[in-house]
């Protein structure tokens, strides 16, 4: 399938195969227990010694988020639900008018944020909720990574707020456009959505400079930042593209690296935690490993044409579980 | 190995209509008939469809631009985002059908199919329904621009209510939507009441499809309406044997046609040139084409600036080979389209 000179080291041989009957949107890890959250309904639970599905949502799973401890769900059930190691789930918030919960994100201290249509909320580890109301549909969460500040993405820009400071106004960090997704550097210095076109745009937080990164073929979809936090892994193009955010200025004049250029489309993308290496997955189903200092490739899933959708590491990087749209999923053991 | 070929999309069927022209009850009846399919409903915010179905999803039509500076580049944001959590639950529905409010221009919810790969990628746009009141449109045609986009826009029109207005009043409006909408396949129907092979599975917007675009014309009339019939409205009509002939003031529709084999060189140029110039007033274009030198026929259809188009088969022994291009929207230049079009000769 690919058209590589000499064929690539492969280790896709050596992956445990799960099968999980139903599109798999993303996947977390209780320690090395790899959890694959499906398009509908469940998590499945795949512990080499045998898989299990717990049923959590009564409908489609729309988003999740974990910390280790927990993995929590929303659903268009209008259900947002936390799920532990053992299997034992309880429902944190029901939407008054069942909308969909389609935005969850976890903060530092067991805060918890979601969003339903134009509303987000958060609920500290205290138990306190805070909400509030966006001019248009929430369409990406994030915590920053310190201080209990929360990034919102949607129409026309990007809201920064701080859910405990009561009456202050949140910033608005505006760009004309649709954005879907967001994300803020492990520095807590830029900001970078994803857009409805195929770019991504960024912000300087502390004079909101504007970055635009673009070039993709697609629009992107999956984002991840290097084990350093020195470079954001992109997918939605034909190979794995990494803007640098070293430096003051991040991408700002800067090129990206482009490395593992393959015949299809990156669809998802995560790095390694602990190592310069990302795994990128492709539309036609192949998984490579990147090493990111020389762009070396190791194949970790062969391509037999179902887009993988999911990817994940286990904490100390141990562990790469993979999923596609079609329900397959596997486990490489490094 | 690639993506997934058109019939295996899931078909997404948009129903447009202004308010109380019977569109929740074609939902309805849509829901309600023993046809053994299943149905993703999204409807809009004011929708009320008395059908218990487990796939009703409730959009706010949120129409974003797009970040290119053009005001008709835009999708719906949240059938993007409705259609990618639908796709999460994949066979438990066979098709999607989007309900619009009676102000929707049916635009953006054709160009998101266009213009987000996701979407694209998993459904596919079959055609755009648009129920129109036998009594009431005339009206709605003059003071409401929502209501002409509609008619404008629609791959099927549903003239509904026809059991409250006489004969006369009929062809009177079904000629308003001819001088609008020539190509549209229209039924006059009573409480919606319709085939559903008439409104789903029509697949307007496949290429393949696009093998007839002669305009439908009109039927004539039963002959009760051959008096001289006064106009206030300073629309120009004539009549011809029985069928009226309207124009419509700001939509119309151009057609353009060559025996003469086009040059691909000058023609895609001069068509990608038009609609960015005359995008946002051209609604709807579709065309088959005849290149030189070139064995295959070429189809393209488009909306607002968006072009989509291919190689559909080989040229027929027999067949005439000629190229035909539609246009469908407010104010255009038809001089200009004509003069631009002819330049595109070989
Ligand atoms: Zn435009």
């Amino acid at each position: 399938m690919t058209d590589f000179a000499a064929p690539l080291p492969s280790l896709a041989d050596r992956a445990r195969l799960v099968q999980a009957e139903s599109t798999i949107v993303s996947m977390h890890f209780f320690r090395q227990t790899p959890v694959f959250v499906l398009g509908e309904e469940a998590l499945l639970f795949a512990a080499p010694e045998g898989g299990k599905r717990v049923a959590i949502h009564g409908g489609a799973i729309l988003a999740s988020a974990a910390d280790g401890q927990r993995i929590v769900t929303g659903g268009d059930d209008g259900k947002l639900i936390a799920t532990n190691r053992e299997g034992e789930h309880e429902v944190l918030a029901t939407d008054d008018k069942k909308r969909w919960v389609d935005q969850v994100a976890l903060g530092p201290d067991g805060a918890v944020a979601w969003a339903a249509g134009k509303v987000a909320h958060v609920r500290t580890g205290k138990g306190e909720q805070r909400d509030l109301d966006l001019p248009s549909t929430v369409a990406g969460l994030c915590f920053f990574p310190k201080g209990f500040r929360l990034a919102i993405a949607h129409y026309n820009g990007a809201t920064l707020w701080f859910p405990n400071a009561a009456g202050a106004k949140p910033e608005v960090l505006e760009w004309k456009g649709s954005h879907l997704g967001v994300t803020v550097s492990p520095d807590g210095k830029f900001l970078v959505t994803t857009m409805q076109e195929q770019t991504l745009h960024g912000w300087r937080i502390v004079d909101a400079k504007h970055m635009r990164m673009s070039g993709y073929s697609a629009r992107v979809r999956s984002l991840s930042w290097t084990h350093d936090g020195g470079a954001l892994a992109t997918s939605g193009s034909e190979q794995l593209i990494l803007w640098p955010f070293t430096g003051k200025d991040g991408p700002m004049g800067k090129q990206p690296t482009l490395l593992a250029q393959s015949p299809a489309r990156c669809s998802v993308v995560a790095c390694h935690p602990r190592q310069p290496v990302a795994a990128a997955g492709f539309a036609d189903g192949s998984v490579l490993l990147v090493r990111l200092d020389d762009g070396a490739l190791i194949l970790a899933r062969e391509a037999d044409g179902e887009p993988v959708s999911a990817l994940g590491w286990s904490a100390e990087g141990q562990v790469l579980a993979m999923g596609t749209e079609n329900g397959s999923a596997s486990v490489l053991t490094l | 190995m690639t993506a997934p070929s058109s019939a295996e999309k899931i078909p997404v069927t948009v129903l447009t209509g202004y308010l109380g022209a019977g569109k929740t009850t074609l939902l309805n009846r849509i829901l309600s008939e023993p046809h053994g399919k299943k149905y993703a409903v999204i409807v809009n915010e004011f929708g009320e469809i008395g059908i218990d179905n487990e796939l009703v999803v409730n959009a706010d039509e949120e129409v974003f631009e797009m970040n290119n500076g053009c005001i008709c580049c835009t999708v719906r944001g949240d059938l993007v985002r409705i259609i990618d959590g639908l796709m999460r639950r994949k066979g438990k529905f066979d098709a999607i059908i989007v309900e619009t409010t009676g102000l929707a221009d049916p635009a953006p919810v054709a160009q998101t199919f266009f213009m987000d790969e996701n979407v694209g990628a998993k459904t596919r746009l079959d055609a755009v329904v648009t129920v129109a009141d036998a009594k009431w449109l005339k009206d709605r045609l003059k003071d409401a621009p929502e209501a002409k986009n509609q008619i404008a826009f629609a791959d099927v029109i549903l003239l509904n209510k026809t059991d409250l207005v006489t004969p006369g009043e009929l062809a009177e409006v079904e000629a308003r939507i001819r001088a609008i909408n020539p190509y549209a396949k229209l039924h006059r129907t009573e409480r919606s009441k319709i085939a559903l092979d008439e409104v789903l599975g029509r697949n307007a917007f496949d290429l393949d499809r696009i093998l007839d675009i002669e305009p439908e014309f009109l039927t004539a009339d039963d002959g009760h309406d051959h008096d001289h019939h006064h106009d206030h409205d300073h629309d120009h009509h004539h009549h011809h044997g029985g069928l009226k002939h309207y124009h419509d003031e700001d939509m119309q529709s151009i057609s353009l046609n060559t025996a003469k084999p086009l040059d691909p060189d000058k023609f895609f140029p001069w068509v990608q040139d038009l609609v960015a110039t005359e995008g946002k007033d051209i609604l709807r274009s579709k065309g088959i084409l005849n290149f030189k030198n070139d064995e295959e026929r070429f189809v393209f259809q488009g909306v607002h600036m968006i072009l989509d188009g291919d190689h559909q088969r080989k040229w027929k022994d027999g067949e005439a080979r000629s190229s035909r291009i539609v246009f469908i929207g407010r104010h255009l230049p038809e001089e200009k389209i004509r003069k631009g079009f002819e330049s595109c000769i070989a």
